[in-house]
């Protein structure tokens, strides 16, 4: 038992035919990792005239496996095709009942599949035709979200506050290190890209304006809002789908929950909440990346970079970056949620809707954004 | 037909400290469809787990034939485990694969084959699950009986020695269940593999079953071994004469507080 490997006795298949009987001798070891020789010859005989019945002939036959069984199955269909009589019966038993067992349930008619071409006019059409329906299906699904959002003003939204509290712990303050480090070194790749001009003209001092205006205004929201999205945005959408595979979504709505109010209000909420606080901090950190290079490398102390800042930034500046990070947070919750909630079940359909979250998040984060900013410009403020 | 094909020696088997059965010692012979039985949580699939190498028992160890399992290396267990097949509770088929890629997988890695041969062997082995026609299906896409039966033949793949099941019968209606009963059986015969099973279906163990071990959670150890139908006739333990007979037979004198709760 301990030497696995055993030689096997060389295969050998003959063909003989005598009186329109033709007898096929099989000899030797059968055995997947065996090499066997060629079933050609064979084919080429049986399918020639004359023959009229097909026995096999197995004295010497050694070990077998599926490798002989698949090679057996091929001559007896053939044969078959051909109007050939086949006489199983010298087989050994084990052989025997295995061919009754392929052939005890017979192929379910329509089951195989043929491969379908379809022309290139279908699949641009069923591109449209599933593009309106995404986006049907957005629509349905921010609507249901705004509902279980009245119900929430009204008090009636049914949901476990705990769960709240749980969402905003791990969007809020276990996503901080990574703001933290990211945000940093947004605000010095700032300041390094603006002090390369400025310091043409001898005005570093305004790398403190730059950096400010670009996080408050711009960058810290939109980083804060790429991150989470990577970071909860999919979370959501692995967490849902897999409560989706398990069942647990169908199990909520027999006990009379409304999934769209149990699961995903609270978490649609708690990022709602989070993000105007993150962005703030993201803010912050660019900030103090911005002052730690123009302190270092350039000719500017803090105190003086700091009261540029302060100049420069103003409060209104401020809420324009919270209030578009706030829809990015609803934008970030929306599209992990809703990925969640049309989940497939399966363990690759989980892996789907986490990517597709990410995608669509960060897609409705850029164009958001870049509406909003127009907007801004046109409104002058 | 007395060659001891699986053995298992002085096992204990503990998650931490946490012991969950202790002293398992009994032996599979070749041909043998053995039955692993007990209540629920009395460690049968974690059992299962010990004999397909999954976890690593506390104490004792699992022979295949003469081959300790757990004092070879990895290599060596991975050698010693290509000899054997499972089906798990669920088929646990990949379902980012089609029924056909399912199946050919371990094909593929472990022999040298060509992929017109593979793709006959893959046929072959739907066929012999009565799956035939219905390669290019995603698991997802047919039935929990299917998609079992598909499990099996992927758990047949590599033609193994020994079959391992985790509750084959579980979720199948009554038919179905026979179908697969008889399914084993005649792999069993035709194949002479040995069959390993944890299941608490009554009407399989007696149909189907040469010889069993049953192990009791209270205890945590093996309390009773040997054929089912003798087991019945013949176990003078309580707790396996009502597991047997699902609790219908006789109410045990340690138990007479049922009767003071439920008035007759």
């Amino acid at each position: 038992m301990t030497a696995n490997i055993v030689n096997n006795v060389p295969s050998e298949i003959k063909v003989a035919l005598k009186q329109e009987i033709l007898e096929v001798s099989i000899a030797g070891d059968w055995v997947l990792d065996a090499d066997t020789p060629s079933l050609e010859p064979v084919l080429a005989q049986l399918t020639k005239e004359g023959v009229q019945q097909l026995v096999f002939s197995t004295k010497t036959l050694g070990r077998w496996d599926s490798l002989l069984m698949t090679d057996l199955i091929r001559l007896i269909d053939l044969g078959k095709n051909q109007n050939i009589q086949v006489d199983t019966s010298t087989l050994p038993e084990g052989i025997q009942g295995l061919l009754s067992l392929v052939s005890a349930v017979p192929e379910r008619v329509g089951a195989r599949r043929k491969e379908i071409k379809i022309p290139w006019l279908e699949t641009m059409g069923n591109g449209v035709l599933h593009f309106v329906k995404e986006t049907h299906d957005l629509i349905v699904f921010i609507g249901e979200t705004a509902l279980s959002f009245a119900a929430l003003t009204r008090g009636k939204a049914r949901f476990r506050w705990v769960d709240l509290w749980m969402n905003i712990q791990s969007c809020g303050p276990s996503a901080l290190p990574i703001i933290t480090l990211i945000s940093l070194l947004v605000g010095l790749i700032l300041a390094f890209v603006g002090s390369v001009q400025l310091a043409l003209f001898g005005a570093q001092i305004y790398i403190a304006d730059l950096v400010g205006l670009g996080m408050t205004r711009e960058m810290g929201g939109l980083m804060a809002a790429i991150i989470m999205s990577g970071r909860t945005g999919a979370a959501y959408a692995a967490q849902l789908g897999t409560m989706q595979v398990n069942s647990e979504i169908d199990a909520l709505k027999t006990m009379g929950f409304q999934p769209m109010e149990f699961l995903v209000l609270p978490r649609i909420l708690a990022l709602i909440l989070v993000m105007p606080l993150l962005c703030i901090y993201a803010d912050l950190m660019g900030m103090v990346g911005g002052s730690l290079v123009t302190v270092a490398f350039f000719d500017v102390s803090l105190v003086e970079y700091l009261h540029r800042t302060a100049g420069a930034v103003h409060l209104t500046d401020l809420m324009i970056g919270i209030s578009k990070c706030a829809v990015f947070g609803i934008l970030i919750a929306l599209s992990g949620c809703m990925r969640g909630m049309q989940c497939g079940r399966s363990a690759s359909a989980v892996g789907d809707a986490a990517t597709s979250a990410v995608v669509t998040g960060i897609v409705f984060i850029v164009m958001a954004d870049s509406l909003m900013t127009v907007i801004c410009n046109r409104l002058g403020i | 037909m007395t060659t001891p094909c699986l053995t298992i020696k002085n096992m204990t088997m503990a998650y931490g400290r946490f012991i969950i059965q202790r002293d398992l010692d009994f032996t599979i012979n070749q041909g043998d469809i053995f039955i692993i039985m007990g209540g629920s949580g009395c460690g049968k699939s974690t059992l299962l787990m010990h004999l397909i190498g999954l976890q690593r028992p506390a104490k004792g160890d699992v022979f295949y034939g003469e081959e300790s399992l757990w004092q070879a290396d990895d290599q060596a267990r991975n050698r010693i485990l290509k000899r054997t097949g499972v089906l798990f509770q669920s088929g646990a088929l990949l379902s980012s694969m089609t029924l056909a890629e399912n199946i050919a997988l371990p094909i593929t890695e472990h022999t040298k084959l060509g992929a017109e041969r593979i793709r006959r062997i893959v046929s072959y082995k739907l066929a012999l699950v009565g799956l035939a026609g219905f390669e290019d299906y995603y698991p997802s896409e047919i039935s929990g009986g299917m998609q079992k039966r598909a499990g099996l033949a992927r758990a047949m793949a590599l033609d193994p020695e020994i079959l391992f099941f985790d509750e084959p019968s579980a979720g199948l209606d009554p038919i179905s269940a026979k179908l697969l009963d008889d399914l084993i059986l005649s792999l069993r015969d035709n194949l002479g593999a040995t069959v390993v099973m944890v299941t608490h279906e009554l009407a399989s163990i007696f149909a189907i079953g040469t010889n069993s071990v049953f192990l009791d959670p209270e205890t945590k150890t093996m309390i009773a071994s040997g054929a089912p139908k003798k087991l019945l006739a013949e176990s003078t333990d309580p707790k396996v004469i009502r597991f047997l007979t699902r609790g219908e037979t006789q109410i045990p004198e340690n138990n007479t507080h049922y009767l003071d709760r439920h008035p007759l």
